[in-house]
């Protein structure tokens, strides 16, 4: 664990972003998340960890209502974005998605060219005035997600013919394309190398200027390097939630010690 | 390792040589061979039938489309013709010039038979009345050689295919042995020929006694108006249908039980959406009888199940994940399904669409019912929208009709009705398929 002792840490001064209060997801029968309370801070990078199960993604689901989509599951609890509940009948979740972009724990591109995936978002949003600007966002948005080396030359070839790494890096070009202030990122490196997954936190550093993100990782090194912010979860609990650095250093519960150390999960 | 499982060195399993199966092993390789050999006989037993079927269809049905013309060259004279029109009966009087010609053109060659009137009544028909609308239609070929192709008989044309035998036949006002005669010396001089049969491609139904002049044309294009009516009607109904269902509505009772009533409606017995269509659309709703527009209609809410059934099977098939990633970015859920999912199930839905349209044109019991019977296919509709309205048949209808006639020329009609039948579905699947050739390259 020397990674974390390089992270300047600087919290304490963001303000909130997102606010989670008492939160519930049932899927049926099943209570996959128990009254988890998490403040999701602004310019902040925010790890979930936890046993495989636990619970990561249906929260990060929640965050950004993509559980709506999932017939059985339902969503108590309060949920404020800017101080305004996202759960409220008069939010229209496509405007939420447009602000909370999401990159999902398996590559899903669209079945369609490098460009048009990574266009697609901005299209719908209207956010390019015309093609040269579309182009410009195509662009950087392939270079943020360190991929655009790779598929310069062949920005018409189909996205789901990429290798699985590219392809998540494609999903994470897509989501930073349009923008969004809070990035829900499941598990972005876990079919990554070291030397992309390095450019992906480089990403992640960089989106905290302005954003915050939130990253479900299986990587101990990787949330103490990126995150400021930690929280564990087990079976669906919140165990523990505080500075990365008090988390991996000096875990309150006994839980967080034996996850953290590799005695459970 | 304590996994008490393992095998051990004991058991064998490890010191046989890889190039020597052991037991269990060759077992599995018998039952794959086994297995192969049931599949390669059920292959071949599949491919005998079809062999037997389309031998027999070919066989039957090809003699439809060759017909047996007598060809004469003809010369009518503006004082030929004055003649004739001044006498009583006019129409004997041009057959009687017929009949002169065809007998200095044997008479040339050197062939002796009698011909009388009678006999080329029998033969051909009504002679002189085809000539004398010929030649007031085109009065500018009077004085000119005109070579007449006309229509044998069905006797003759059986007596050529071999359905009408000397020995056999008996004398009939239909046909006489002596005819006969008239026949092999009009044959001898290259008179009378077998020809490709275009009436009856393009030709429409014509009476119970008259084999030879039916064709198929008229039921085609029946057939065709229907199948706009049906297309226009059950894809847009139906893919809008399954999309509603599969993507949109809210999983419950209500749903559920629409969805048990598609898949009921699947299985219904098409006479029954007959007789359906004859009490709703005919009876209470007075749409016309017989009408293509009709027959359209039923057989909509006949192929609308399957249209449903398959489309929500090619939009299930569409992974979740695709739709999570639009919704992901912010597009609406409409804009999820139409600009990522709709084109991942095109080929689906439009490989079942044509399934669907292609029962549809093979359907026949539901078009008894609604009056869409063979005989009604008279002639052509005057225009594109009287295709929708006027009384008209459809290709297995027509087929069926012919089939039911007593006169065993109609049977010939019959089987080539069904090579037309098959080869519209033939081209309905080749469309199919290179349209799903054409979506699907777009990964
Ligand atoms: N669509 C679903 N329907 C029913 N149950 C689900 C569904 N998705 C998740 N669950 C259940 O919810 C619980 C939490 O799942 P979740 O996917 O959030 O785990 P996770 O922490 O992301 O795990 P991993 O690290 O393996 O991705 C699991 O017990 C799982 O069985
Ligand atoms: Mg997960």
């Amino acid at each position: 664990m020397n990674d974390m002792t390089r992270v300047e840490r600087q919290v304490d001064t963001n303000k909130i972003k997102l606010e989670c209060r008492d939160c519930q997801v049932h899927y049926g029968e099943t209570h996959a998340i128990k009254d988890v309370n998490v403040d999701i801070e602004d310019k902040t990078v925010t790890a979930f960890i936890g046993p495989s199960g636990c619970g990561k993604s249906t929260f990060l689901r929640c965050l950004n209502r993509m559980n709506d989509t999932i017939d059985i599951a339902r969503v108590k609890g309060s949920f404020k974005l800017d101080g305004e509940d996202i759960y409220d009948k008069r939010v229209d979740p496509v405007q939420l998605r447009a602000k909370v972009g999401m990159v999902f724990q398996k590559p899903n591109p669209f079945p369609k060219s490098i460009y048009d995936n990574v266009a697609y978002g901005p299209r719908i949003h209207g956010l390019a005035k015309n093609k040269a600007d579309l182009d410009d966002i195509v662009e950087k948005s392939l270079r943020r997600g360190a991929i655009w080396d790779e598929v310069k030359d062949r920005l018409d070839a189909p996205g789901t013919g990429l290798s699985g790494g590219q392809q998540q890096r494609l999903c994470i070009a897509r989501a930073v394309a349009t923008e969004p202030e809070v990035l829900l990122m499941d598990e972005p490196c876990s079919a990554l190398d070291p030397i992309a997954t390095a450019q992906v936190e480089e990403l992640i550093d960089e989106l905290r200027e302005q954003y915050s993100v939130v990253i479900v990782t299986h990587s101990m090194q990787q949330a103490a390097r990126v995150s400021q912010k930690t929280a564990f979860f087990h079976l669906g609990s919140l165990v523990e939630f505080g500075e990365t650095g008090q988390i991996f250093t000096n875990p309150v519960d006994p839980r967080t010690e034996s996850y953290i150390t590799g005695r459970i999960g | 390792m304590t996994d008490a499982s393992m095998p051990t060195p004991e058991t064998g399993r490890h010191s046989v040589s890889l190039t020597a199966p052991d037991a269990r092993t060759r077992k599995r390789a018998q039952a794959e061979k086994r297995f192969r050999a049931y599949g390669i006989i059920a292959i071949a037993t599949g491919l005998f039938f079809l062999v037997v079927l389309f031998t027999s269809i070919l066989s039957e049905g090809i003699p439809a489309f060759k017909r047996t013309v007598v060809s004469v060259e003809f010369i009518l004279t503006q004082q030929d013709r004055e003649e004739a029109e001044s006498e009583l009966f006019k129409t004997k009087a041009y057959s009687n010039l017929f009949v002169t010609a065809l007998k200095t053109e044997l008479d040339e060659r050197g062939l002796n038979v009698d011909i009388n009137e009678d006999a080329i009544e029998r033969l051909l028909g009504k002679v002189g009345g085809t000539i004398r609308t010929f030649y007031s239609e085109n009065p500018d070929k009077l004085g000119q050689p005109v070579r007449f192709d006309l229509a044998a008989s069905s006797r003759v044309d059986g007596y050529y295919k071999g359905r009408v035998t000397r020995e056999a036949m008996q004398d009939s006002r239909f046909l006489q042995k002596s005819d006969l005669d008239l026949v092999d010396a009009m044959e001898k001089a290259g008179i009378i020929k077998q020809a490709f049969n275009w009436p009856f491609i393009t030709g429409a139904d014509s009476g119970v006694d008259n084999p030879g002049g039916a064709g198929i044309g008229a039921s085609v294009v029946g057939s065709f108006f229907m199948m706009l009516v049906v297309l226009a009607l059950s894809l847009p109904i139906g893919v809008a249908a399954s999309i509603y269902l599969e993507e949109f509505a809210p999983q419950n009772r209500f749903t559920d039980l629409i969805e048990v009533n598609i898949s009921n409606l699947a299985a219904v017995p098409s006479i029954v959406f007959g007789i359906l269509g004859l009490a709703v659309f005919i009876q209470f709703m007075h749409l016309p009888q017989s009408a293509p527009l009709v027959g359209g209609l039923v057989l909509t809410l006949m192929t609308l199940p399957t249209i449903i059934i398959s489309t929500r099977a090619s939009l299930k098939a569409v992974p979740p994940s695709i739709r999570d990633a639009a919704l992901g970015v912010g597009a609406s859920k409409m804009q999820a399904v139409f600009h990522h999912v709709l084109p991942l199930a095109a080929p689906g839905i439009l490989t079942g669409t044509i399934i669907g349209l292609a029962q549809a044109l093979g359907e026949t019991a539901p078009l008894l019912l609604i009056g869409m019977v063979g005989f009604v296919a008279r002639g052509y509709p005057d225009g594109f929208v009287a295709g929708f309205t006027e009384a008209n048949s459809a290709m297995p209808a027509q087929i069926y009709t012919w089939a039911s006639r007593a006169d065993v020329a109609f049977y010939e009609k019959a089987w080539g009705g069904i090579i037309i039948l098959l080869m519209f579905l033939l081209t309905m699947n080749i469309i199919a398929i290179i349209l799903r050739r054409r979506f699907e390259r777009r990964w």
